[in-house]
């Protein structure tokens, strides 16, 4: 195990780190316009100072060179656009609103997504069946920057019962909304996949058998064919785990939640390159462990893979 | 006369409005004065010296208080400053600070936080986007040597004489010099609360100012809170007791807001175009316009061809039908444009070009001929490129206006739309034909927007030189007579209307939208709206 975890760290994930950095740091770079393109042609003068203090005076690999260097140290640089902050407090502010939104979305996710797959999987080609993969068919097609616009109009300027946007902290009544707009493309994938691999395993040769045994049918599926059925769920809930925890650029953006999707959008149109690197190995890092975390969970599902 | 214009000055400085909320007798008001107003968008500062446009000059006006103000409709009253007089003809101005005037820690504001605020912003070291406004607008004697690396910031022609006595000295005799003043950058700075602090002066926990309101709360991209300041001089005035800003910069998220009650005021701007019908329909009393001082247009790059031959650039100039773009495309209180400057500009009144009086059949009438006349027919269309940044009002105007030069001749027009940045950057290579354009005024006196044209204005994008509109202009800054500066305005704008270096279309207006208890607020052309102003209504 210990192997298994070094293995990763030192073969897999900072190589990786490495290079999404370094294809990010020149691919941003790369981009027409910078961070001090203005309607205000500033003087040279003020120009230059304005460069040094963001080492862009430097020569392209030396300032590649600096920003790793800084980067070892944990320090991801000022951020290029908001002068009163540096990129680290920023991410340090952004990242737990952004997490608490994301978890309880995968949370709930999870619970539904799961729970109506096996539903319509037990009942297929029934009514439960078309009404979960209808309702899970409009979940993945209608765009968040649909739905969000009009729940807002229908909770909070028609009945006005919950806030049309604003976070204050984080409470209850300003998370529903934001969450429902969230979770709902998962659950409707999640239901999705886990109804076709539930279906799979449920016509195996093996559930039969306990079938034929005699054993109830919530026995069968609790004790046989949960685990099975759930494989290729694990395998797409890493990436959504993180997809979801660091931020939906829309969703944020709608309700006003300052969180890591608001921070990634504004610094990609701010060419504010300290903060989209920042960001992009923040989410860089998340992928690789939780990419890690859905290996080791699939050997505690399926003994025929588990790591030795 | 140099008598005269002194004491003019003073008086005026006697006429004093009061810079707080005016509430008529009677007026009922709500238990709870706390206001919620749009942004727009983050402010990338809350140090006044690093101001970059309205999302920060918003705030900083807030939360501190420059030497002069401005009252609800946007005429300059004092701030800081309760008098001002100009000496040797207008090359030195003396600014005479009330006593009462307190920081949020409760110690005095002294000229010498002006001085150090003013040469900490010029310093290029410091690096401020606003560095050459005191030299270039303000003319403050060697304010543009100093960016320039030339002169130490000590150098500046700005000096405490003693705690309440601020001087200026200028380059050139300015008269409107107290209307630069005005600029959400120019306000004082804490120098010991900077020096303790470094770049964190401006957290919350750390912050002093010196305006109506000061910091409590500060979540980036969700809220900024205020509350009022209870050292402010002019406290007891003051209604509002919590300001919240959001900087929401999606206006249909921030209409929705508003609709839900949660928003009392919305951005500038903040009027959804796409929504418009519907609120005129709804909430008509809600949706306030009011004419602003800026210009839209489109740059002629005048040193590529075919844009150099002003037959060309005067012909498509003509061809653009103005009233059709405001009150067809836009219709949220724009009003056409044939010059630079807005007629609403202070001391300012526009001219009416001879072309401008003809019927828009006459003006095709004519486009076509220049067209032809400079060569462009059956067999040779007049083939360009028309940029623009991405986004949908843009985008039709520019179908409209690229339909309309159709109808004068074989103009063929590529729409080319870029996101902002690279917007920025292509403009400012210069890598254009046609482009679009805008300018908004940093204070409110024409040559705000009439210098832009000048040879040496740093955002002249479309490269315009002619010596004979330097001239004027130069003059016009050291022009103390009102009445002859304006002369002078008007002469720029004819050679304008003869050079076409661009094709002026709208004068922009104040969009927002405002609840009904709102009260207090005018109709500043800068479109400023300060909660020092405003109350709520019982409602």
């Amino acid at each position: 195990m210990l192997r298994f975890i070094l293995r990763r760290i030192f073969l897999e994930a900072i190589p990786t780190l490495l290079v999404l950095v370094t294809v990010t740091f020149f691919l941003i770079r790369l981009a027409p316009g910078g961070p001090f393109s203005s309607e205000m042609n500033v003087p040279p003068e003020v120009k230059a100072a304005i460069e040094a203090k963001y080492r862009m005076d430097q020569s392209l690999s030396m300032q590649y060179l600096s920003y790793l260097a800084d980067l070892a140290q944990g320090d991801l640089g000022p951020s290029f656009k908001y002068k009163d902050f540096t990129v680290n407090e920023l991410v340090n502010k952004a990242v737990p609103m952004s997490f608490k939104l994301g978890i309880v979305a995968f949370i709930i996710a999870l619970i539904f997504g799961v729970g109506a797959g096996v539903a319509a999987a037990l009942k297929q080609n029934s009514w439960i069946d078309y009404s979960v993969m209808g309702v899970a068919m409009v979940g993945v097609v209608l765009p968040n920057f649909v739905l969000a616009p009009m729940l807002a109009l229908v909770f909070a300027v028609w009945l006005k019962v919950l806030p049309a946007g604003g976070w204050e902290g984080g409470q209850f009544t300003f998370m529903i909304l934001p969450v429902a707009v969230l979770c709902k493309h998962y659950i409707s994938v999640i239901a999705r996949i886990t109804r076709g691999s539930m279906i799979e395993v449920l016509g195996s040769p093996f559930i039969r058998t306990a079938r034929a045994k005699g054993l109830p049918m919530h026995y069968i599926l609790r004790r046989h064919a949960l685990k099975p059925a759930l494989l290729p769920v694990v395998s797409y809930l890493g990436p959504a785990f993180v997809g979801i925890i660091t931020g939906s650029v829309v969703v944020e953006t709608f309700f006003g939640i300052p969180g890591i999707g608001q921070l990634f959008i504004n610094g990609a149109l701010n060419r504010d390159y300290s903060m989209v690197l920042g960001l992009t190995i923040l989410i860089g890092t998340l992928m690789i462990t939780f990419n890690a975390i859905v290996d080791i969970l699939y050997g505690f599902i399926d003994p025929r893979i588990r790591i030795k | 006369m140099r008598y005269l214009f002194t004491i003019s000055v003073a008086a005026l400085a006697l006429t004093f409005n009061c810079q707080a909320a005016e509430v008529p007798p009677g007026t009922k008001l709500h238990a709870t004065q706390h206001i919620v107003i749009g942004n727009g968008a983050e402010p990338a500062t809350l140090d006044p010296g690093r101001v970059q446009g309205r999302p920060e000059s918003n705030l900083t006006v807030e939360l501190f208080e420059g030497l002069v103000s401005q009252d609800a409709n946007g005429k300059v009253i004092g701030g800081v400053a309760e008098k001002w007089e100009s000496k040797e003809g207008g090359k030195v101005w003396l600014f005479t600070l009330r006593k009462n005037a307190k920081w949020s820690d409760g110690s005095p504001v002294t000229a010498g936080d002006f001085e150090y605020g003013f040469k900490r912003m010029v310093d290029p070291k410091f690096a401020s986007d606003y560095s050459w406004y005191l030299g270039k607008a303000s003319n403050v004697i060697n304010g543009t040597a100093i960016v320039e690396g030339k002169k130490p910031p000590s150098e500046l022609g700005v000096k405490a004489l003693n705690d309440t006595t601020l001087q200026f000295t200028l380059e050139k005799p300015v008269a409107y010099l107290v209307s630069t003043l005005i600029h959400g950058s120019l306000m004082p700075i804490p120098r010991k609360v900077v020096e303790k602090f470094g770049d964190k002066w401006t957290d919350p926990a750390n912050i002093v100012g010196n305006g109506p309101f000061k910091l409590s709360e500060r979540v980036v991209n969700e809220r900024i809170v205020m509350v009022r300041n209870p050292h402010y001089w002019n406290n007891a005035k003051t209604v509002i007791e919590q300001l919240t800003v959001l900087p929401i910069n999606n206006q249909s998220a921030e209409y929705q807001r508003y609709r839900a009650n949660a928003i009392d005021v919305t951005a500038d701007g903040g009027v959804p175009s796409e929504q418009v019908a519907q609120i005129r329909k709804e909430v008509p009393n809600e949706l306030t316009l009011w004419p602003q001082l800026g210009t839209y247009y489109y740059t002629f790059n005048v040193k590529v061809k075919p844009f150099d031959d002003v037959r060309v650039r005067r012909a498509l100039s003509l061809a653009i039908n103005r009233d059709v773009i405001t009150q067809q495309i836009l219709s949220t209180g724009e009003t056409s444009a044939y010059s630079m400057t807005p007629g609403i500009a202070d001391g300012y009144k526009a001219i009416r070009h001879d072309w401008e009086a003809q019927t828009q059949a006459q003006r095709d009438l004519e486009a076509k001929k220049l067209l032809a006349d400079a060569g462009y027919g059956p067999g040779k269309p007049l083939k360009f490129p028309l940029l623009y940044n991405t986004n949908e009002q843009h985008k039709k105007i520019a179908l409209a206006v690229a339909s309309m030069w159709k109808r004068v001749g074989p103009v063929e027009v590529e729409l080319v739309n870029q996101e902002w940045k690279t917007f920025l950057d292509t403009r400012n290579r210069g890598d254009y034909a046609v482009t679009r354009g805008a300018w908004i005024a940093d204070y409110n006196e024409a040559s705000t927007m009439i210098d832009l044209f000048h040879s040496k204005h740093g955002s002249n994008d479309g490269k315009y030189n002619n010596p004979a509109y330097d001239e004027v202009i130069d003059k016009a800054k050291i022009t103390l007579d009102p009445a002859e500066r304006m002369k002078l305005y008007q002469d720029a704008e004819r050679i304008l209307a003869q050079d076409f270096p661009a094709a002026f279309m709208y004068h922009y207006s104040n969009r927002r939208m405002i609840k009904p208890w709102v009260k207090g607020y005018g109709k500043n052309p800068q479109g400023r709206i300060q909660a020092r102003d405003l109350y709520i209504i019982a409602h």
